[in-house]
């Protein structure tokens, strides 16, 4: 039996540092990916015609029904066989970031009906079209009065972020396994990933905190 | 005056809600520069019809006219999205629950109709902005949010952001009915303040002493068809009609 020593992470700290860079990169990218596929995923389900939202819904349906690690199996080694190959990185980006704009779309399509319909009739007795209003009025309400739960799904993402690990993403867990198959020493790296892990959070609710902020400014 | 084209015609307007017909066949002409007001009980339809002006309503059968060019065109999609698009820029729309975009300043509630729609400049906005302000008593309000602003406030601000696409005519939605009463006057005295600048304005509205001030012609509406019609001094003075002085009667009284 072992006692706990952490003095055997030090040689290994440049690369957790940048295996928590890289998970910082993958939640922003994918972060980004699943923000801008959720309003548009949102939109196409409630607006677009049936023979454009069917297919979408059945995609996000799908989407949210299977695992996370099956999807990216499929986007990386399934993608392959058909002749779309795919950096691993991109793959991982991708995956996530379509496995949470399904749920963000969830959140945002329940936050843009519930704009006050006066809101659309205000713009549409300007002379704004349905996308003009759309856009410059029920969907910057609708992000801003969904702020919390999406919030919450980027926290998730951060988190799940760490499955891309098994399609070689060099990841903050994928740094520790590698740091562990050459110390063997599991215990003190899953601990010091976790850390990292923690601290990359306090980071990203201190951004959602702040933009929450802003935005009640207009509240 | 009367041989010139009416700003606003109302022709045979009919609209149903289910079974329920709230518009049996109204007509209604409103002259360059004249101030109607439409009184009556609630549900007689004196809303649908200032919405269906604006084609927030569509009119089941009936036409609607702005200076000459029909509303209501029987086009069909993206063509008469154009078409009502073009012309709801001509009308300006007052509502009683302000419908200000809470997530935009003042400053940006006014602009966002020019600078979009008419491609005007930042700075050319933001002086139309201030004029229109200035106006209605709020310049120091530019870079608030509606939510900092009260009832009364927010109303002149919706005023001021319906003027800036410099509108051919000023349709009220009941603009003071949701008010609490000490701030009903500053916004009907921004509204007497468009009169004296000879606006074209239709007014919906619960408040007969108003309209008696204001208006050149009182519209009385009840169960979806004009009752009686006239100048102010004989509508509230004289009306014809049993159902115009039963109303008249329990208003006035109130």
């Amino acid at each position: 039996m072992q006692g706990l020593d952490f003095s055997v992470v030090a040689p290994y700290v440049d690369i957790l540092l940048m295996g928590t860079w890289w998970t910082a990169i993958l939640t922003v990218s994918a972060g980004a990916l699943s923000f801008v596929g959720g309003i548009i995923f949102a939109v196409v389900v409630l607006y677009a015609p049936a023979i454009v939202a069917y297919p979408v819904r059945l995609f996000m349906w799908v989407f949210m029904g299977t695992p996370l690690l099956l999807q990216l199996f499929l986007i990386y080694f399934g993608l392959v066989q058909i002749g779309i190959d795919i950096p691993a990185l991109v793959a991982g980006i991708v995956g996530l970031g379509l496995h949470f704009a399904v749920y963000n779309a969830d959140v945002l399509r329940a936050g843009i009906v519930a704009v006050d319909f006066g809101q659309t009739e205000g713009a549409r007795s300007i002379g704004f079209g349905k996308w003009q209003t759309l856009r410059y009025v029920v969907i910057p309400q609708a992000v801003r009065n969904t702020i919390p739960p999406i919030g919450g799904n980027m926290i998730a993402l951060l988190k799940e972020s760490a499955i891309v690990s098994v399609i070689g993403i060099a990841e903050l867990v994928h740094s520790a396994q590698l740091a562990i198959s050459e110390t063997f020493r599991p215990f003190e790296f899953y601990i010091t990933a976790a850390a990292l892990y923690y601290l990359l959070n306090l980071v990203l609710e201190a951004g959602l905190r702040r933009f929450e902020r802003n935005v009640e400014i207009s509240r | 005056m009367s041989m010139q084209r009416p700003m606003v015609e109302v022709r045979g307007a009919r609209k149903s809600f289910g079974a329920a017909e709230v518009l049996k066949g109204i007509d209604l002409s409103v002259d360059r520069g004249q101030i109607v007001a439409v009184i009556g009980p609630s549900g007689s339809g004196k809303s649908t019809l200032l919405r269906s002006i604006n084609h927030l309503e569509a009119l089941d059968s009936g036409e609607v006219w702005l200076d000459g060019m029909q509303v209501n065109q029987p086009l069909h999609g993206q063509a008469f999205e154009r078409h009502i698009n073009k012309v709801r820029q001509q009308m300006g729309m007052v509502f009683q629950h302000f419908n200000l975009f809470p997530h935009l300043t003042v400053l940006d509630n006014i602009t966002m109709g020019p600078v979009i729609l008419k491609g005007m400049s930042k700075s050319e906005a933001h002086a139309l902005a201030h004029g229109l302000l200035s106006k209605v008593g709020l310049a120091d309000k530019i870079d608030a949010y509606p939510s900092r602003l009260s009832g009364g406030q927010k109303q002149r601000v919706a005023i001021a952001r319906a003027l800036a696409m410099q509108p051919k005519v000023m349709l009220f939605d009941e603009a003071t009915s949701a008010l609490d009463p000490e701030l009903v006057d500053e916004v009907n005295a921004v509204m007497k303040k468009l009169a004296a600048e000879h606006m074209t304005m239709l007014i919906v509205t619960h408040e007969m002493r108003f309209a008696g001030e204001v208006a050149d012609r009182v519209l009385f509406m009840d169960g979806g068809v004009v009752v009686e019609e006239g100048p102010p001094s004989e509508m509230f003075r004289a009306p014809q009609k049993e159902r115009t002085r039963t109303f008249l009667k329990k208003y006035l009284s109130a």
